[in-house]
């Protein structure tokens, strides 16, 4: 396998990874809400409330930031990462 | 100052917000010194759309790669403030938090939807686009998948959703500007448009990037100032985010002692058109899974498939600066986002809450009827009571509301100063105005570039492009205002539906034709002709009585385009040639950050 097929792969299995995790912040626990939200969750707002004010989008922040910094470390790793006078 | 622009930007942008602060502070004197709500209203407006103009005057340029994406240099951070400056609309801005107060947890599947799609956007598409080197969103569908057909396809799906969005935001820099300047709506609209235009006509995409940061700065202080000034001022808790679980299960207390009395047919036809009473749950889930997460899976991938949004990133200095920006973006994003429910919560706590000395309900008729602020808000046509039951208190369900007198009464009604209602309304100003802008230059620019240079004269000289470019912005802006002035559809359910053809015709050919290189031109016409049909369709049979299926109403009709985009996609690919060996080779390059860029500097 080349280089790039190997940088590739692991590209994909970061996808993946990413994917599944926005997943469950933007789907799955939303399957659950009417039983989710009979909990006390952060701050004392009931859990579901909370994920939808605050909870799922704050993820969503934090999950692009790593996503990007995950991504970075592969593209350095198989020497596909940018020079900054490019 | 020393040094180039793009280096001193944070100073830059520092002294702007400094300015903006001290303009606030002088505008809250002259209103001790006597000067009248209105002059403050107007001289806020006037004022930010001056700097605004300003700012796209300085960024004048007459350079195709500065028209098209501001010369690739705009720093991650600053990019992240234009994008949401961008993202914002006018409906986030004044109808956000009102949809919140109205139709609580159903509603809320609006801010899962509108910032889970940065997730989409920065692991699917961003980053490989960037490294594309295009100018447009179609420029990559057209060199992608290769002809004239492809290219046009996607202008036509571009159009289409931007246009649809356009109109929404025109109006509401029509309502704000009418309100602001009292004038009549008519006229307003056209206020409202030429203000626009004096952002983006000279400068294109550099113009409309620094206007944006600049607007997106009042739009954040003009959001969370009265937010965080309220809940202060309420009692509620310095840092509402944190505090205010004792006054959402209060809320929920109050709910359950007044009850939501359903009101006879023929009472409800004596309400105001637009306004709305609290019929549903604060914060009790009421809505079913897939209701929820419908809805919120229809706005993640419109926002995936939305030109004015991808084309932001285009304007960053590297593939990683497009990563990383998409990050930024949603930051901003969230600090107005997470905000709204809060302001909702306290709005509607200090309404109905009678051991507040603002609350209304339970007080008598006449005890409302002499307050100033109701009689403000009643003759504006946002607020109305009528007595149901002829008992002479107000109950719950005899007090209506329309849903931007969230944002824009409570500040009045917590009896805070009128100069954060002058800020208000620059800061709606200000979200519209961004929003409208971006849109109408992702249509300019898609038939400027796309139809007019690549596919009709592919020889113009630079000059002619861009005089091109800028006669399309101003007619494409002239059509938005003309249909905006007709009033056609609520501000909200226009914004939905452009998610919804963005995402019919767009979201499976962009993806696909990063992450699946088998995918080939006749599968990608197929898909965005055909998603774009099938949802236009099925929106039309919803809205004529048709019963839809699988619980896909007229608000998530995306989820059945794409559905049908992606199978046309996949099975005409399929039973057509594979792309040739340049294209295989040209989507290998595109998925690796290093080397050159696919399209030239300037193509």
């Amino acid at each position: 396998m080349s280089n790039q097929q190997k940088h590739w792969e692991k590209t994909r299995g970061l996808l993946f990874i990413t994917l599944a995790i926005w997943f469950v912040f933007s789907i799955g626990i939303f399957l659950f809400g009417a039983e989710m939200n009979e909990v006390t969750g952060p701050f004392g707002y009931p859990w579901t409330y909370w994920f939808t004010c605050q909870g799922s989008l704050g993820a969503f922040v934090i999950l692009i930031f790593w996503f990007a910094n995950r991504q970075e470390k592969i593209d350095e790793e198989f020497g596909f990462s940018e020079r900054e006078d490019e | 100052m020393k040094g180039n622009f793009i280096d001193n930007l944070p100073k830059v942008y520092g002294i702007y917000t400094g300015g903006f602060i001290g303009f606030i502070i002088i505008m809250a004197i002259a209103e001790q010194m006597g000067m009248t709500a209105k002059a403050i209203g107007i001289a806020f407006v006037a004022f930010t759309v001056f700097i605004y103009a300003l700012i796209g005057w300085l960024s004048r340029t007459a350079q195709a790669d500065a028209y098209y994406v501001a010369g690739r240099q705009v720093p991650t951070v600053f990019n992240g403030m234009a994008t949401a400056a961008d993202w914002m609309s006018g409906a986030s801005f004044v109808a956000m938090a009102g949809g919140i107060y109205f139709k609580g947890y159903g509603y809320m599947a609006l801010l899962v939807g509108w910032t889970g799609g940065y997730v989409l956007v920065a692991s699917l598409l961003a980053p490989y686009l960037r490294k594309f080197g295009c100018y447009t969103v179609p420029d990559f569908i057209g060199t992608r998948y290769g002809g004239n057909l492809a290219r046009f396809s996607a202008v036509v799906v571009l159009t289409v959703a931007s246009f649809t969005y356009v109109t929404a935001q025109i109006n509401a820099t029509g309502t704000i500007a009418s309100v602001a300047l009292d004038i009549p709506f008519q006229y307003a609209v056209y206020v409202g448009l030429v203000s626009i235009l004096l952002c983006s006509m000279l400068g294109g995409m550099r113009g409309v990037t620094w206007t944006q940061v600049a607007q997106y700065i009042v739009l954040i202080i003009a959001y969370l100032l009265p937010v965080f000034w309220i809940s202060n001022k309420m009692g509620a808790g310095f840092f509402p985010h944190f505090m205010l679980a004792d006054e959402v299960a209060r809320i929920g207390e109050l709910e359950q002692q007044f009850g939501f009395v359903k009101n006879a047919a023929a009472d409800l036809k004596t309400v105001p058109k637009g306004l709305a009473g609290i019929t549903k749950a604060h914060s009790a889930v009421n809505a079913t899974p897939w209701a929820f997460i419908s809805l919120a899976l229809a706005m993640m991938m419109g926002t995936a498939s939305l030109p004015h949004v991808m084309m932001r990133y285009f304007t960053t200095p590297s593939v990683k600066a497009a990563r990383k920006s998409v990050g930024w973006s949603l930051f901003f994003i969230f600090l107005l986002y997470s905000s709204a429910p809060m302001l909702a919560t306290l709005s509607k706590l200090s309404l109905i809450d009678p051991n507040l000395p603002t609350g209304i309900i339970g007080k008598t008729f006449a005890e409302v009827e002499a307050i100033d602020w109701y009689q403000n808000w009643n003759q504006a046509n946002l607020m109305f009571i009528s007595d149901f039951n002829g008992n002479g208190t107000l109950e719950l369900n005899e007090f209506f509301m329309g849903g931007k007198a969230v944002v824009l009464a409570t500040p009045e009604i917590a009896g805070l100063p009128y100069v954060i209602s002058g800020l208000v309304a620059a800061g709606g100003m200000a979200a519209a105005m961004s929003t409208a802008d971006g849109l109408i230059l992702a249509i300019a620019n898609a038939i400027s570039h796309d139809v007019y240079y690549k596919i009709i004269d592919p020889k113009a000289e630079t000059a002619k492009r861009l005089l091109v470019a800028r006669v399309l912005l101003v007619v494409i802006g002239f059509a938005g205002a003309t249909i905006a002035a007709m009033e056609i559809q609520g501000i909200l359910g226009s914004v939905i539906w452009a998610f919804d053809f963005a995402m019919s015709g767009l979201f499976f050919p962009l993806v696909l034709g990063v992450w699946w290189k088998r995918a080939n031109r006749q599968g990608a016409i197929a898909g965005m002709l055909g998603g774009l049909a099938a949802g236009a369709w099925y929106l039309v049979w919803v809205r004529t009585g048709g019963s839809g299926f699988l619980g896909i109403t007229q608000l998530t009709f995306g989820i059945f385009g794409s559905a049908v985009s992606l199978v046309l996609m996949v099975v005409v690919s399929l039973m057509t040639a594979e792309p040739d060996k340049a294209t295989q080779k040209m989507v290998d390059d595109v998925r690796v950050p290093s080397g050159k860029s696919i399209l030239g500097r300037s193509h």
